[in-house]
């Protein structure tokens, strides 16, 4: 007999017309082992794992779980079989306290229907024991870090029984210190003999946790992998099918003017709490400041201060040496482009002009000149590859690479010196990521201030010339970024250190 | 079109509930509202405060707020027009029907102007708002008909000046003999050119619409949202107000209590038929206009009711279908993107 707890075969799953999602895939995750499946985005590792979890029905192909054929119709009865999913965006109750999301939707009814919660709290309290997850039942989730939350969804998910346990993108929200934690639980469990399958496309994560990785790009299944036996650049090829050159040298530009000056900034935010602190610091001409921080810490506010949408309770900011006016021209590449970056109703070429429709380039106070606005868009979407290139695409219809070659395109070619990117490749696949990069360095080359949040920390230290780390509303360490690295940053942003900013 | 038929269909079986026959109802319903001048005109005029109203919710809607005040914007700017009418009686036409209309389009808006700059500087609700100031309205111009401006015995205003009538078609052209049917349905026209230019071709119409589609959008790329909110709902109140000139002005030549017979309320099922389109929303007027003068014409028959009981049944499959539609795209643009 085999020791395999699931094996797919032969799976096809068509959308639509004629797109296969999965073409012929095959997978087979060993019981007892931690198995990453990884790909860019758009490869098929979601509607794969969607197959398997009951949500979609593959359109040939079967399922094995524990050499049995199964195929479960709904997440409910794949619960049911053994198998659990955290997805990328939780499910919790905020309101709610640690046991009753736990326990929501299987409650034990004791006497009269009454929930019988001292039951349950106890058998929580096991599993947690078992797994070494140590959380307070009683607090209320919305007042817990996200870490904690990922943690919260894995109980749930064992309180039902799971034996296979699959986490889409589970570190994508995390920091480095609650991804490390992250790691040992799962570790945890592997020791329990629970299996665990991990979608990911972080390579250096998957390298350093997995026991198996199984590469998907375009439906296929292009790797099979024993971890111990790879490295980075076979995973890297396999996953994009073809090498990856690195990013354009970065040289020290020979601009010193000084673009963005902040003295001795504080900001409210929405409750009226200071959110940021007495903040100063400059960004020059051909720089590229990068801002680490775990996200909460007052980033939001200081980014909606610079670009104009936020009032600055005291202190000075200065652009080109003048106070920062509600109506100067910035670029802002937000951080969550489908709330504040797009409009998906819109077509393409309309989302070109959002926040530009009163540049007399593409508007009298009248009338909009839509012939002109359509030729630009056309020429952006030349010079920024955006695909599919047709100006009339819905902007709803463009996967999320394209969607933030579009919002860069247009935060980008504005007339101003100002560039601000808030997690400017957050959710993009490898290649649109390194084209985001490639354009934020190109501008930087030109002589313009990038100013650049991320909780990417990888990210930052290979495109910044300086990092400043927030924590708690306040810089805590300002570093050039050739002479720090992660363990030093991770230490800062978590308040464990401080020092005065310097320049 | 499906809902219409779907929902002559569901009407039928009620009418065939109280024992008439469907099919004679709906020939009589039809060939008098479609079969003359007459039975046509009468549906104009009635779709003409329709068209205005569907606008004003329409509008309103665009910048994603939700004016259920068209009602009362219709009453003070139908007053507001009759008072010009009537105070300035000396005026020649060429002053005074400008001036009416003007009269018109702001009172509705300034009334709107209430609900909008609450909701832009407090945030307080504009539904809960524009229906509490529909109340105030009708009280308000039943109060100035009744006690500042009384005509003994009556219920409506002193006459306006003759200077200030909007003539009927039928006076003008010979056609449409009998109807009421005016030169405000030109107003209710150029309205919705009004609408579909402002939305469609203007930096002002995109930062409306960009407002109501993605208010974090609008906000993140500096539009100034609060004065689009007060401005939008300014228009739409100004829409709304134009109204009154089809009964005041084209028709009684005095305003009458309780003339507006619901057409605020019947704008918001007029805009939502025609999905805010300008296009959509004068068909969507006509449709119901030939249902509320068509419930005059089968009287004999049936209830009034019936009419009512189609308008409802209308709307609710409308809302259904709208629905339905959304949820099929939804899945198929799923299919199409679904993935990694």
């Amino acid at each position: 007999m085999d020791n395999y707890a699931v094996e797919m075969t032969g799976i096809t799953k068509i959308f639509g017309e004629g797109f296969k999602a999965n073409d012929n895939v095959n997978l087979r995750v060993k019981r007892g082992d931690i198995h990453a499946l990884v790909g860019e985005n758009g490869a098929g590792k979601s509607t794969l794992m969607n197959i398997l979890y009951g949500m979609y029905r593959p359109d040939s192909g079967y399922i094995k779980i524990n050499s049995a054929e199964k195929t479960f119709h709904s997440p409910s009865e794949a619960i049911s079989g053994g198998i659990g999913m955290v997805h990328q965006h939780f499910m919790l109750v905020e309101t709610l306290s640690v046991l009753e999301n736990i326990i929501l939707g299987d409650e034990p009814a004791g006497f009269a229907g009454i929930i019988d919660y001292n039951t349950c709290r106890k058998r929580i309290k096991e599993l947690a024991f078992v797994f070494r997850i140590d959380i307070d039942l009683d607090a209320k989730v919305g007042s817990l870090p996200v870490g904690i939350q990922q943690k919260i969804e894995i109980l749930k998910i064992l309180y039902r029984n799971a034996e296979i346990l699959i986490l889409d993108e589970p570190t994508a929200v995390l920091t480095p210190r609650e991804t490390e934690g992250l790691f040992k639980t799962l570790k945890e469990l592997r020791s329990e003999g629970k299996t665990i399958i991990l979608i990911s496309h972080k390579m250096s994560e998957v390298l350093s946790i997995s026991d198996r990785i199984t590469v998907l790009r375009r439906g296929k299944v292009t790797g099979d992998l024993h971890t111990a036996d790879t490295g980075k650049s076979e995973l890297g090829r396999l996953i994009v099918g073809e090498e990856i050159a690195d990013l354009s040298v970065k040289v020290k530009t020979p601009f010193e003017d000084t673009i963005l000056e902040v003295k001795n900034v504080s900001i409210k935010n929405d409750r009226k709490f200071l959110a940021i602190e007495d903040i100063s610091f400059l960004v020059q001409s051909g720089e590229i400041l990068g801002i680490a921080g775990v996200e909460g810490n007052g980033q939001t506010e200081l980014i909606e201060a610079l670009s104009g949408i936020r009032e600055i309770d005291s202190g000075t900011v200065l652009l080109n040496g003048k106070r920062l006016q509600q109506n100067d021209v910035i670029a802002h590449i937000p951080a969550d482009r489908h709330k504040h970056g797009i409009v998906k109703e819109y077509p393409l070429y309309m989302n070109i002009l959002l926040g530009r429709e009163s540049e007399s380039g593409f508007s009298t106070p009248y009338h909009l000149k839509q012939k002109e606005l359509i030729n630009y868009t056309d020429n952006l979407i030349k010079e920024f590859d955006i695909r599919p290139a047709d100006h009339g695409q819905l902007m709803g219809g463009l996967s999320g690479g394209n969607q933030q070659k579009a919002v860069a395109a247009r935060e980008l070619t504005k007339d101003t010196d100002l560039i601000i990117a808030s997690h400017p490749t957050r959710g993009l696949d490898i290649k649109a990521a390194k084209f985001v990069h490639e354009a934020l360095l190109s501008e930087r080359r030109k002589g313009k201030a990038v100013v650049l949040v991320s909780t990417d920390l990888s990210e930052l230290l290979m495109l910044s010339d300086r990092i400043a780390v927030m924590y708690n509303g306040t810089i805590t360490g300002m570093f050039k970024a050739v002479q720090t690295d992660e363990n030093e940053i991770g230490m800062y942003m978590t308040g464990m250190m401080a020092k005065d900013s310097k320049k | 079109m499906i809902s219409v038929i779907t929902s002559l269909l569901i009407g039928a079986i009620f009418i065939a509930a109280i024992g008439q026959n469907p099919l004679e109802v709906y020939l009589q319903l039809f060939s008098q509202t479609l079969g003359n001048t007459y039975g046509i005109g009468q549906v104009l005029f009635k779709a003409t405060p329709l068209i205005l109203t569907g606008l004003s919710v329409a509008i309103a809607f665009k910048a994603g707020l939700f004016n259920i005040g068209a009602e009362g914007q219709l009453n003070i700017g139908a007053f507001a027009s009759a008072w010009v009418g009537f105070t300035f009686v000396t005026m020649p036409w060429y002053i005074l029907i400008p001036l009416s209309i003007l009269a018109g389009f702001i009172g509705g808006a300034l009334w709107a102007s209430i609900a909008g700059v609450l909701k832009a500087k407090f945030g307080s609700h504009e539904v809960i708002n524009t229906i509490m100031l529909n109340f105030i309205a009708l009280a308000l111009v039943s109060y100035l008909v009744n006690n500042i401006y009384p005509v003994p015995a009556t219920i409506h205003t002193p006459e306006i000046s003759p200077n200030a009538w909007l003539q009927r078609f039928d006076v003008l052209t010979g056609i449409f003999k009998g109807s009421p049917f005016n030169l405000s349905f030109l107003i209710a026209l150029a309205a919705c050119l009004l609408m579909y230019y402002l939305l469609w071709k203007t930096p002002l119409g995109y930062q409306i619409n960009t407002l109501g589609l993605n208010k974090g959008a609008a906000e993140y790329s500096k539009m100034n949202v609060k004065k689009l909110i007060m401005l939008s709902m300014a228009l739409a109140g100004g829409f709304a107000g134009l109204g009154g000139l089809n009964f005041v002005n084209g028709y009684k030549h005095y305003l009458e209590l309780g003339f507006s017979e619901n057409a605020g309320y019947i704008g918001i099922a007029v805009a939502l038929i025609a999905r805010n389109n300008p296009w959509g929303i004068i068909i969507a007027a006509i449709f119901f206009g030939i249902l509320e003068y068509g419930g005059l014409t089968i009287n004999t028959l049936v209830p009034k009711e019936i009419i009512t009981i189609l308008q409802a049944i209308v709307i609710l499959i409308m809302i259904s279908i709208n629905h339905f539609i959304a949820q099929s795209r939804y899945k198929k643009f799923n299919a199409g993107t679904a993935n990694g």
